[in-house]
C-alpha cells in the first residue's frame, strides 16, 4: 500500500519500498484501485466517509496477502482503528479485524515478518532520526533503529526532543497553522542543532512538513524517508 | 450542566493561542517547567519496575469503581457519617456554592483558607464566596500568586506555570510591599510567613479531594507544601469538595494511585505530604476541625458515565498529559478557555460544560499520542478527542463548507479513476503556481500553512504511473 501522500508527493518512497521488499525476497503486488486509507476522515470525526474509505480499502486488499506500507500513520489507521470503525456485529468489522492482523509498517515488516536482522548497506553521511508519532500506536518503534544501526558509513546523531510531534497532524496544521508552525519550527531547530546532512523519518506527512520548514529556513539539511535511505544504501535505487 | 465557562468561539482560541505564542515570558516559563516535569515523569516511570502493570492495575480499579459507582458513593457517605462527618450531595456547581455558603452563614464564618483544588475552580467557588463578603485566602503558593494577580490557574498541578519567577517576584513585591529576590526559596519563605497567620485566623478550611476511600470514609490530600494538611486541620470547620469520580473502594487500593500520582505529576516517588483525613476531631484528639463536611458533586459527570467518553472519568488530575503535549507547551493553559487545559482539558471542558461553546478544543491536538503515553492511567485521550470530533459532525456543529469538503473528498477517493484525475490536476495546478519546485504561498483555507513552511510540488510522475510503466500496464 503506497499511501496517497507518497503516491503523489514522494513517489520515490514507493520505488524504494518496492526495491527493498524485492531485495529481501518478497513478491510485490500493487492493487491499483487503492486510494486513501481514510485516516484524514477518521481524525476529523467524519464517520460515514471513514467507513466508505475503510470499506474501499478492505475490498482492495481482500486477497489475504500481507499489506505493507511505508507509513506508520496509515498502518496504525488500519491496525488500530479499522476494527473500531464498524460496530462489532457488522460483517465489515470481521473483515476489518482480519485486514488489521496482516497490515504492517515497512520497517517492522522487514524486521519482524521477513526476519531481516542484518543489512549490508553503506551510506556515507550524518543523519538524524525523527521517530514519527504513529509508530507509538504500532508499538514497533525499534525496528527502524535496528536497521539504521546496520548501515555502514552513517553517523546517526541523536535528535533532541525526538519524540515530540513535528506539528503536522493532518487537518490540525490547516486549522491551527500558527501552533503547528511553532511546533515545526521547534522540530527544525532541534534538527539543525545536530548539523546532520539528512533527517530521516518514516512518514511522508512528517517529511513534507519538516522539509517545507527546512526549505523556508534555507537549511542545508535534506529530508529522506527511511525506505529511501536504506534502498540508497543498498544501491537499489 | 453548568454554564459557568465563558463562551469562547473558535477565533478566540486562535487569537489566544497566537497571543500566547508571541509572548516571550510565557514561552520561557512554559519551557522551563514543562520540560522539567515531562523529563521527571519519564525517568520516574522508567526507574519503577513493572510500572506498566501498576498503570493497568490503576485502570482496572477505576473501571471497577465506576461500574458500581452508586454503591461506592453510598458506602463512602455512610463511612463519613459514621466517623462524625456530614455529607452533602450536589447536582451542579450552583448546589455546591449554595451548600458551602449555607454552612458559612450558619456557623458565622468570616475567614476561609483554601488549599489548591481544581474542582472548586471548576465551579468558580471563590467568586461566590467573595460575593458573599467572605474573606478567602488561597494557601498553595501557586494559587496564592494567582489570587494576588487576579488570574486563573493555567495548569492542573502547577497553577502559575505561565509566570516566570521574575514576574512572580515583581508581583509579590508590589502586592505585599516587601522586597524579594526572584529566588524560589526567598519567595516561598515570604509567602509562608504571610500564610501562617492566615491559617491561625481562619474559621473554615476548604480543600479538594485527591481520593476518597469508601471503606473508611477517609479523604486523601496530596501536596508538596503542607498547606492542604494545615487547611484541613487548623480551622474549626473543614469542607472537602469532590467530584463523584474521586471515590476508590478501599485503603488497599490507595498505594497504587499514590505511587502513580507523584511520579506522573512531578517525577517524585511520593509527594512531600500525603494526608489521610477521616472525620472531624475525635474527643481524645488535640488537633483537627470540630466539623467535617464532604460535598460530593456530580456537575455533568453521570452523563459521561454511560457514554463512550467514560474513560475520561479515570483522570487523577496529575497534569502529565499537559507537560507532554507539544500544543500545551506552546500555548499554555489559558488559551484553552476552560478550567481544565491541555489534552485532558480539551476532553473535559466540552463534556462538563458543553460541546458547542468549546467546539475548537477537540481539534486543538495533532493526535500525536504523547498524552496517552504519559498518562498514569493510560487514558486514550486521542481516541476521546476523535469521538468528540465525531459528535461535532453528528450535531452539525462543524461548518457546512467543511462537511462538504470531506464529502467531496471521500466521493473522489472511493473512485480510483476520479482520484487519479484529481491528483494529476492538483499536481499540475501546484507546479503552475510554484517557483522552482516550491510553493511559497498557498491560497484559501491552506494559506496558513505557508506562513512558516514552503510546500514541495508533486513530481510529474506519480508512483502508480511509474508502476504501470514498469509493468507495461496500459494507462
Amino acid at each position: 500500500m503506497i499511501t496517497c501522500l507518497a503516491d503523489v508527493l514522494r513517489p520515490n518512497v514507493g520505488k524504494a519500498t518496492v526495491a527493498l521488499l524485492e531485495h529481501f525476497g518478497a513478491t510485490v503486488h500493487f492493487p491499483e484501485q487503492q486510494t486513501c486509507c481514510g485516516q484524514p476522515f477518521f481524525n476529523s470525526g467524519v464517520e460515514k466517509q471513514t467507513q466508505q474509505l475503510a470499506k474501499h480499502t478492505i475490498e482492495v486488499f481482500a486477497d489475504g496477502r500481507p499489506v505493507v506500507t511505508p507509513s506508520g500513520s496509515c498502518a496504525a489507521m488500519i491496525r488500530a482503528e479499522y476494527p473500531h470503525v464498524f460496530s462489532s456485529s457488522s460483517p465489515w468489522h470481521t473483515r476489518a479485524t482480519e485486514l488489521a492482523g496482516r497490515t504492517f509498517e515497512l520497517a517492522e515488516f522487514l524486521v519482524h515478518q521477513l526476519g531481516v536482522t542484518t543489512v549490508d548497506a553503506q551510506y556515507d553521511g550524518t543523519i538524524t532520526y525523527h521517530p514519527a508519532c504513529h509508530l507509538r500506536a504500532l508499538q514497533a518503534d525499534n525496528a527502524v533503529e535496528q536497521l539504521l544501526d546496520q548501515i555502514k558509513g552513517t553517523h546517526c546523531i541523536p535528535l533532541r526532543k525526538s519524540d515530540q510531534c513535528c506539528g503536522f497532524g493532518g487537518s490540525f496544521s490547516v486549522r491551527y497553522p500558527e501552533i503547528s508552525g511553532a511546533m515545526v519550527n521547534d522540530k527544525v531547530s532541534c534538527i539543525e542543532e545536530t548539523q546532520a546532512d539528512t533527517v530521516i523519518s518514516t512518514d511522508t506527512g512528517c517529511l513534507m512538513n519538516i522539509e517545507g520548514c527546512l526549505h523556508r529556513n534555507n537549511s542545508k539539511t535534506q529530508t529522506m524517508h527511511f525506505a529511501e535511505l536504506l534502498a540508497t544504501g543498498l544501491n537499489l535505487i | 450542566m453548568t454554564t459557568d465557562y465563558k463562551k469562547q468561539p473558535h477565533h478566540e482560541f486562535l487569537s489566544a493561542s497566537q497571543e500566547a505564542l508571541g509572548k516571550a515570558s510565557l514561552q520561557i516559563a512554559l519551557s522551563r517547567l514543562t520540560d522539567t516535569l515531562a523529563a521527571g515523569n519519564r525517568s520516574a516511570f522508567s526507574a519503577l519496575p513493572d510500572s506498566d502493570l501498576l498503570r493497568e492495575k490503576a485502570r482496572s480499579i477505576k473501571d471497577h469503581t465506576l461500574a458500581s459507582l452508586d454503591t461506592y458513593l453510598e458506602q463512602l457517605s455512610d463511612s463519613v457519617i459514621s466517623k462524625g462527618g456530614q455529607v452533602h450531595w450536589a447536582e451542579d456547581a450552583q448546589d455546591v456554592r449554595n451548600i458551602i455558603l449555607d454552612i458559612a452563614q450558619k456557623k458565622q464564618v468570616q475567614r476561609i483558607v483554601k488549599s489548591k483544588s481544581m474542582t472548586t475552580e471548576e465551579i468558580h467557588l471563590n467568586d461566590a464566596l467573595e460575593h458573599a463578603k467572605l474573606e478567602v485566602i488561597e494557601t498553595d503558593f501557586g494559587e496564592y500568586i494567582l489570587q494576588l494577580a487576579k488570574e486563573r490557574p493555567s495548569h492542573l498541578v502547577a497553577p502559575a506555570v505561565h509566570k516566570t519567577r521574575e514576574e512572580i517576584a515583581d508581583l509579590l513585591e508590589s502586592e505585599l510591599q516587601i522586597p524579594v529576590t526572584p529566588e524560589p526559596e526567598a519567595m516561598a519563605k515570604l509567602a509562608r510567613a504571610q500564610l501562617r497567620q492566615q491559617f491561625q485566623k481562619a474559621d473554615m478550611g476548604i480543600t479538594g479531594v485527591n481520593f476518597a476511600v469508601a471503606e473508611t470514609g477517609t479523604i486523601v490530600l496530596v501536596s508538596n507544601e503542607g498547606n492542604a494538611r494545615l487547611t484541613a486541620t487548623i480551622p474549626r470547620i473543614h469542607v472537602a469538595v469532590m467530584g463523584i469520580e474521586k471515590v476508590i473502594p478501599a485503603l488497599k487500593d490507595l498505594p497504587v494511585f499514590i505511587k502513580l500520582l507523584a511520579r506522573a505529576a512531578t517525577g517524585q516517588k511520593i509527594s512531600v505530604y500525603t494526608s489521610l483525613v477521616t472525620g472531624p476531631r475525635r474527643t481524645e484528639e488535640h488537633v483537627g476541625p470540630q466539623e467535617f463536611h464532604l460535598v460530593i458533586m456530580d456537575n455533568g459527570r453521570t452523563d459521561i458515565l454511560g457514554s463512550p467518553m467514560r474513560e475520561s472519568l479515570f483522570c487523577i488530575r496529575c497534569g502529565a498529559c499537559l507537560n507532554a503535549c507539544p500544543i500545551y507547551r506552546n500555548v499554555g493553559g489559558h488559551a484553552y478557555g476552560g478550567t481544565y487545559s491541555g489534552p485532558i482539558g480539551a476532553v473535559l471542558t466540552p463534556l462538563y460544560d458543553n460541546l458547542e461553546d468549546h467546539h475548537h478544543l477537540p481539534h486543538a491536538s495533532s493526535l500525536c499520542g504523547s498524552c496517552q503515553a504519559a498518562c498514569p492511567v493510560k487514558i486514550a485521550i486521542p481516541e476521546l478527542l476523535v469521538r468528540l470530533r465525531a459528535s461535532l459532525n453528528r450535531q452539525k456543529l462543524t461548518p457546512f463548507v467543511e462537511r462538504l469538503i470531506y464529502q467531496t473528498w471521500a466521493h473522489t477517493m472511493v473512485r480510483p479513476g476520479l482520484y487519479r484525475l484529481a491528483s494529476s490536476f492538483a499536481g499540475w495546478l501546484m507546479r503552475l503556481g510554484a517557483s522552482g519546485n516550491w510553493l511559497t504561498k498557498m491560497p484559501g483555507p491552506i494559506k496558513g500553512w505557508t506562513q512558516t513552511r514552503d510546500f514541495r510540488t508533486p513530481p510529474k510522475q506519480s508512483f502508480r504511473n511509474w508502476w504501470k510503466k514498469q509493468k507495461n500496464i496500459p494507462f
